[in-house]
């Protein structure tokens, strides 16, 4: 992981995260880039349970592109607040959209045009604050966003970069395909006979991909189906002592500062209580053989 | 507040499902009076029946556990789009007399005294669904006359066909929904009255808890307290009452 953010993910870099929105966040792409101290990141995302949040606190984030920020299961972004509120770290800009038009922006970059039209987003105070929303003809167009680069979390992927996921995908293809360039993040590190056996879960080609990192737990806390459970009480703890400045200033020592690795991490983390134990594989889809 | 708004979901819709909140009451009138009613999730879900086991989020596996679609969100916001949600719930900071949301900023947006989280899927929601329904905390810094910044679009300025005029798709709130009471609107637009409130509370206490002179229906009644199946179902689901509790 070191690597893959040392290389691929450069200071001012746009970088698109938490796109399957509360499943399968690669917070430990997030926490490697706070090691690193990159800086002047604009993020892009739908929703972002919780990592947005550190990362803006961690003084590595200008700018957001993004529909909420905050913790999904507890509610308020206590970092988010105090970066818009009082410039505490820095001065935070924000381009607001909302689900359905950060996907379209995503959509439009994917489809190489500048601007996707749609009924949603009308009278909206958001049309005010993003510049890249704009009223006309009945409609809301919706600028294209470019992500440098996207990183995701996946279940499993082959090391040429053919990444399975699978449950809710949010807007992680158009966030994939959008990009110059994708970093993956496994579970389980397979071979590409496993990923061509259902070339369908294949979330966008290999060639797009350019790290691929086996990372198992590298969206803890958030949950990845089959794997593992959401860690609520991790949550509602970051919650609780992001609140002040202190607080957050201490969690992020504890455990992202002073963490050598993910996998340093996850031996602090009770997995047995969020491992999924019980377990249901689909039925295989038959292929053919000719 | 959760069972009274489990009873907007009637049998038969498609309901498109917020954060928080919402959750529950799907699974409440799914489980209580509307077996056949639908719940669509953005994060890319669609199910015919409640979780088997508590929520955090939409996106917790166990409501993919049974799901009769695992998607991508803009499939699930092109259904919207088409007009084929009939019911959308959505939670909020602060809402004023004509149904706008405010979930964006308090005070000026370029140095906002409060950073609220955003949108997420709730202006989606109030744009394109046929009619929704928005749950709050009833607390005179909630209901405000008017929000200072329209996040999701109610009934605007409160003229009859502002929606109509301003080419949005759906019909709007038809109700909110706090812990005193339930306010609706007219049909086709305008400001919220009071329809009915909660066992325990009188009409002077929601006024007083409301920032503008709320309207009182004349035939305001007393909601109804929950039912056995609507009680039953919540402790089912929220058993630690993460979500419930007073």
């Amino acid at each position: 992981m070191a690597q893959a953010i040392e290389r691929f993910v450069p200071d001012g870099a746009t970088v698109a995260m938490g796109v399957a929105l509360e499943p399968l966040i690669p917070f430990a792409a997030g926490h490697e880039m706070i090691r690193r101290r990159r800086r002047d990141l604009e993020l892009v995302g739908p929703i972002s349970d919780s990592l947005f949040d550190q990362l803006i606190g961690a003084g590595c984030v200008r700018r957001v592109t993004a529909a909420w920020i905050g913790n999904v299961s507890e509610g308020l972004g206590h970092c988010y607040r105090r970066a818009c509120e009082n410039a505490v770290p820095q001065p935070l800009e924000v381009h607001d959209h909302s689900n359905f038009s950060i996907s379209l922006a995503l959509w439009a970059a994917t489809w190489n045009v500048p601007s996707l039209p749609t009924r949603t987003l009308l009278g909206s105070d958001i049309l005010r604050t993003n510049p890249n929303l704009v009223a006309g003809d009945g409609l809301v167009h919706v600028s294209a966003v470019r992500p440098d680069v996207t990183i995701v979390h996946v279940q499993r992927a082959d090391e040429d970069g053919r990444a399975h996921a699978w449950g809710p995908l949010g807007i992680s293809e158009e966030a994939g395909l959008a990009a110059e360039q994708v970093i993956v993040s496994c579970e389980e590190l397979v071979d590409a006979s496993v990923t061509l056996s259902d070339p369908n879960r294949i979330l966008f080609p290999e060639t797009k991909v350019v790290a691929v990192v086996h990372e198992p737990g590298g969206a803890h806390p958030s949950p990845v189906q089959g794997f593992f459970k959401r860690d609520h009480a991790f949550y509602r703890a970051y919650a609780d002592e992001s609140r002040s400045l202190e607080g957050f200033e201490a969690w992020l020592r504890r455990w992202v500062l002073d963490v050598a690795d993910r996998a340093t991490y996850m031996s602090r983390i009770d997995t047995e209580s969020i491992r999924v134990k019980r377990h249901r594989p689909s039925a295989p889809a038959d292929f053919g053989d000719e | 507040m959760v069972a009274v708004a489990s009873r907007e979901i009637r049998d038969g819709d498609l309901v498109f499902v917020g954060m928080r909140l919402p959750i529950l009451a799907y699974a409440v009138a799914r489980n209580a009076h509307a077996p056949s009613a639908r719940g669509l999730f953005e994060v890319g879900l669609m199910r015919d029946q409640p979780a088997a086991a508590f929520l955090g989020t939409m996106g917790d596996p166990p409501n993919v556990t049974g799901a009769l679609w695992a998607t991508r969100m803009s499939n699930a916001m092109a259904l919207m789009a088409q007009g084929r949600v009939d019911l959308g719930f959505i939670g909020g900071a602060e809402v004023d007399r004509f149904g706008n949301l405010n979930t964006s900023y308090v005070g000026d947006p370029t140095r906002p005294k409060v950073k609220l989280p955003g949108s997420g899927g709730g202006a989606d929601i109030a744009i394109l669904s046929r009619r929704w329904v928005t749950l709050m905390s009833h607390e005179r810094r909630r209901l405000v006359d008017r929000v200072s910044f329209i996040t999701s679009p109610g009934h605007g300025d409160g003229t009859p066909g502002w929606r109509t005029r301003g080419g949005l798709l759906g019909g709007g709130p038809v109700a909110i929904i706090t812990t005193l009471g339930v306010m609706r609107f007219p049909e086709g637009g305008g400001e919220a009255y009071l329809a009915s409130v909660h066992p325990g509370h009188t009409i002077e206490d929601v006024r007083n808890q409301t920032g503008w002179d709320l309207k009182v229906a004349d035939d305001v009644s007393e909601t109804s307290a929950p039912t056995d199946a609507e009680l039953s179902a919540i402790r089912h689901l929220d058993p630690e009452g993460f979500w419930t509790r007073a």
